[in-house]
């Protein structure tokens, strides 16, 4: 096929991604979503997991937290606070940090510090699932 | 008159503070290219984060369900600024052309009768204010103690911001900080965050959908509650990327001055030393003539 998608992934800091791939596949929040050249408008949340960018046979995969996804015809732009190659996350780091975030979880004096504990814990769940498969 | 060894010393210490300006100036613009580059690299995520709540929020203000954070409590009457400077000095007038439009703020709000809070982030913006407004600044945050500048900080303040926003401490919510023209000029300005509707610019590009209307997952509610906490950090962290560019760039340009003020003072205490010591000389020499002469 001679389309190709535009894509652009971007974090607060910095342009992590810019150029043109095959398609992308996006953890929705109602579903994983696959984004083909010449897709619809459409926008979307994105839950914490991972996107795999397939281009030339080749796929790579990046770990997305607190993301958005915005696709026009220009192409497919993605909005993540967090993005974490998968090749730099390492299962034994990332198993510690879940148990210690749940530690905090148990452990926190009020409101505030539970939530933010259990959105790590949410997030440390989404990248050893991500990692799992 | 200063002797000879006094102005010896004098000298020796403008010299050295020379030296000290010198290395500030050219750490400073070290700094100033890297902090340029943070700030450019920032900017293509404000960009499209702009151009989608500036497509989210023409379509959601209307509708009553609109979060206060985007169409505000429908009030004036509580104003918070954000003042924002940098936590050192020896930038010449940086801070204090900050504090200076923060003041000006201040009390326009004040003579239309508003009530006004003040978050002081940077230390230097807490420690000018704090003379005259010491009754309204409701909390200081200090950057010295981040290595970067980056997204987790840009979130703390705004979390802090929202934080008091859901608690009803305030209707309206402005930034002031220092707009980045170029490495010589930092212009201090005032601008709004919450609501985000008057915060958004009429001209940011909108991208061109060829008359096909958006797919919204879940649904453009959802999302715009969602994206708006993360579009005021946005906002936030380009305020505070540009403010440490125009930090640096102020710095390199006083560092800069007063390098060439102290190269000028040197030169000056040279002729006088020079002048002085010819005088000592010649007394000297009349002395030993007129002593000769008198045998």
């Amino acid at each position: 096929m001679a389309d190709k998608l535009h894509f652009d992934l971007v974090s607060p800091e910095r342009r992590l991604f810019a150029g043109d791939v095959d398609q992308v596949a996006v953890p929705g929040e109602e579903g994983d979503f696959g984004v083909l050249p010449n897709h619809a408008p459409f926008m979307s949340i994105i839950r914490p997991g991972a996107i795999a960018v397939m281009n030339d046979g080749a796929v790579e995969r990046t770990f997305i937290h607190g993301g958005f996804a915005e696709v026009t015809p220009a192409g497919l732009t993605i909005l993540a606070e967090e993005a974490i190659p998968m090749a730099e996350l390492d299962a034994g780091e990332v198993a510690q940090a879940l148990s210690d975030a749940r530690e905090d979880v148990a452990t926190a004096k009020d409101e505030e510090e539970r939530e933010q504990a259990e959105a790590l814990v949410v997030k440390y769940e989404a990248m050893q699932a991500a990692l799992a498969n | 008159m200063a002797s000879l060894k006094d102005l010896k010393n004098r000298i020796s210490s403008v010299r050295s503070t020379q030296k000290i300006t010198k290395a500030m100036q050219m750490v400073a613009a070290a700094k100033l290219r890297r902090a340029q580059e943070a700030a450019e690299s920032a900017r293509p995520y404000a960009e499209r984060m702009a151009a989608v709540m500036a497509n989210l929020s023409t379509a959601m203000a209307g509708t009553p369900g609109a979060s206060p954070l985007l169409v505000g409590t429908g009030q004036s009457e509580t104003y918070l600024l954000v003042v924002m400077t940098a936590d050192r000095g020896l930038c010449g007038g940086f801070n204090t052309n900050i504090v200076k439009k923060a003041r000006e703020r201040i009390n326009a709000l004040q003579s239309e009768g508003k009530t006004v809070k003040v978050i002081c982030v940077g230390k230097k913006g807490a420690d000018q204010l704090k003379r005259q407004y010491a009754s309204l600044i409701v909390e200081r945050i200090e950057l010295s103690g981040e290595k970067t500048i980056n997204g987790a900080t840009a979130a703390r303040i705004g979390d802090k911001i929202r934080h008091m926003f859901e608690h009803d401490e305030f209707d309206v919510c402005e930034l002031v900080s220092a707009e980045f023209v170029s490495v010589i000029s930092q212009k201090p300005r005032a601008k709004v965050l919450i609501p985000a509707i008057d915060a958004i610019d009429e001209g940011v590009e909108r991208p061109d959908l060829a008359g096909a209307v958006y797919e919204a997952e879940p649904d453009e509610e959802t999302i715009l509650n969602t994206l708006l906490p993360r579009y005021a950090n946005t906002v936030i962290l380009s305020a505070l990327l540009e403010n440490v560019a125009g930090e640096m760039g102020a710095k390199m340009a006083a560092m800069d001055n007063a390098t060439r003020n102290a190269g000028e003072l040197i030169d000056k205490l040279n002729l006088v030393y020079n002048r002085t010591r010819q005088a000592q000389i010649t007394t000297e020499l009349t002395e030993i003539i007129s002593g000769a002469e008198a045998l």
